[in-house]
């Protein structure tokens, strides 16, 4: 089975045909995805500027991470889900769709540099949590800013490139959003 | 009056720069996106905090120290991305019903921020060390589904296109 086919089979489904149909169900899902996103890069940010030694220098870094990450799992775990609805919704347009692949390829980046610092470089964070972090450490912490700065980006330009197909019926008399024609153009 | 002045607005050399290069309409919207993943990051800590269900370890003040500056600096940027998005589609957001009351409540939220964090300057045991006080939980109440409701209508603009 390809994976157009399988994307076809998830379009299908009662539930894809509702977030695709219903009238609001697709922006009320996109505003969550955006609310979830934005907790998961802001307190990503947070954990990544101490990481970087660059904001709350005088805290444990353990104690930042117990205080935020919780919240980035949240954010993350509500994303995805939100993520998941407008996926099926329309999924053989996104599995071909350039910015949607980077996306996925980017949260994999993003998720392999979070394991490779949590089973490596935080293993001896009790050496540098109260001060400097080291090199390792800044690295793992300026790659989440990058890759989740271009998560970012690229879900964005999903969007662009696909946002005629995702206007709900009710506006279908509206004309499509101008920014979607800039790119057209 | 409002749909004149975007008629206006779109025939300025400005916008039409604006709607010209390709890149820069989504360029400014995930400059907006990424500000306001630090603008709501932001509030929210300090809001559930202000509404005594947050992490108690840090006073306050410290986190409004933290946050805030941060917050307006993001929220300055947005302004600024904002406007540039609004030049180059006027049609799309002045006239727009959910535009206006995203407008409104940005107003509100900005007045309650300022209203908070004068507080906490001028006593910054008062509203936070301890049980929170009810005046702290409501304003961070107010301020975080300000905040949300900002969010919300900032996607549905795109769907109420006049």
């Amino acid at each position: 089975m390809s994976i157009v086919a399988i994307a076809k089979w998830l379009e299908g489904l009662a539930l894809a045909r509702f977030v695709a149909q219903a009238p609001w169900v697709f922006p009320t899902v996109e505003t969550i995805h955006v609310v979830a996103i934005a907790m998961v890069v802001g307190s990503i940010a947070v954990v990544d500027l101490r990481l970087l030694g660059v904001s709350w220098t005088s805290r444990p870094v353990t104690e930042v991470a117990e205080e935020i990450l919780p919240w980035t799992w949240g954010g993350f775990f509500i994303a995805v889900l939100a993520g998941a609805l407008m996926f099926i919704s329309a999924a053989s347009k996104y599995v071909v769709d350039v910015p949607f692949q980077l996306k996925m390829l980017l949260l994999v980046c993003a998720g392999v540099n979070m394991l490779t610092f949590h089973h490596v470089t935080y293993r001896d964070v009790g050496v540098w949590n109260h001060g400097r972090t080291p090199r390792t450490a800044k690295l793992a912490a300026g790659l989440s800013l990058a890759f989740w700065i271009a998560i970012v980006t690229c879900g964005r330009l999903v969007s662009f490139t696909t946002q005629d197909e995702f206007e709900p019926p009710s506006t279908s008399v509206a004309p499509a959003p101008a920014a979607a024609r800039v790119l057209d153009d | 009056m409002l749909t004149s002045l975007s008629s206006w607005l779109e025939k300025t050399s400005l916008s039409i720069a604006i709607q010209d290069v390709s890149w820069v309409i989504p360029f400014c919207q995930t400059v907006h996106i990424l500000c306001l993943a630090l603008v709501l990051s932001s509030v929210v800590f300090l809001d559930v905090r202000l509404m005594g269900i947050g992490p108690h370890r840090i006073p306050v003040s410290a986190l409004a120290k933290r946050f805030l500056p941060p917050t307006w600096g993001a929220v300055a940027v947005m302004a600024l991305t904002g406007a540039v998005l609004v030049i180059g589609e006027p049609q799309r957001d002045l006239p727009n019903m959910v535009f206006q009351i995203k407008m409104l409540l940005l107003v509100c939220v900005l007045a309650v921020t300022s209203i908070i964090q004068a507080r906490i300057a001028a006593n910054p045991n008062a509203w936070g060390d301890g049980i929170a006080s009810w005046p702290a939980r409501i304003a961070g109440a107010v301020s975080l589904l300000l905040w949300l409701g900002i969010a919300t209508c900032g996607r549905f603009i795109a769907y109420f296109l006049a």
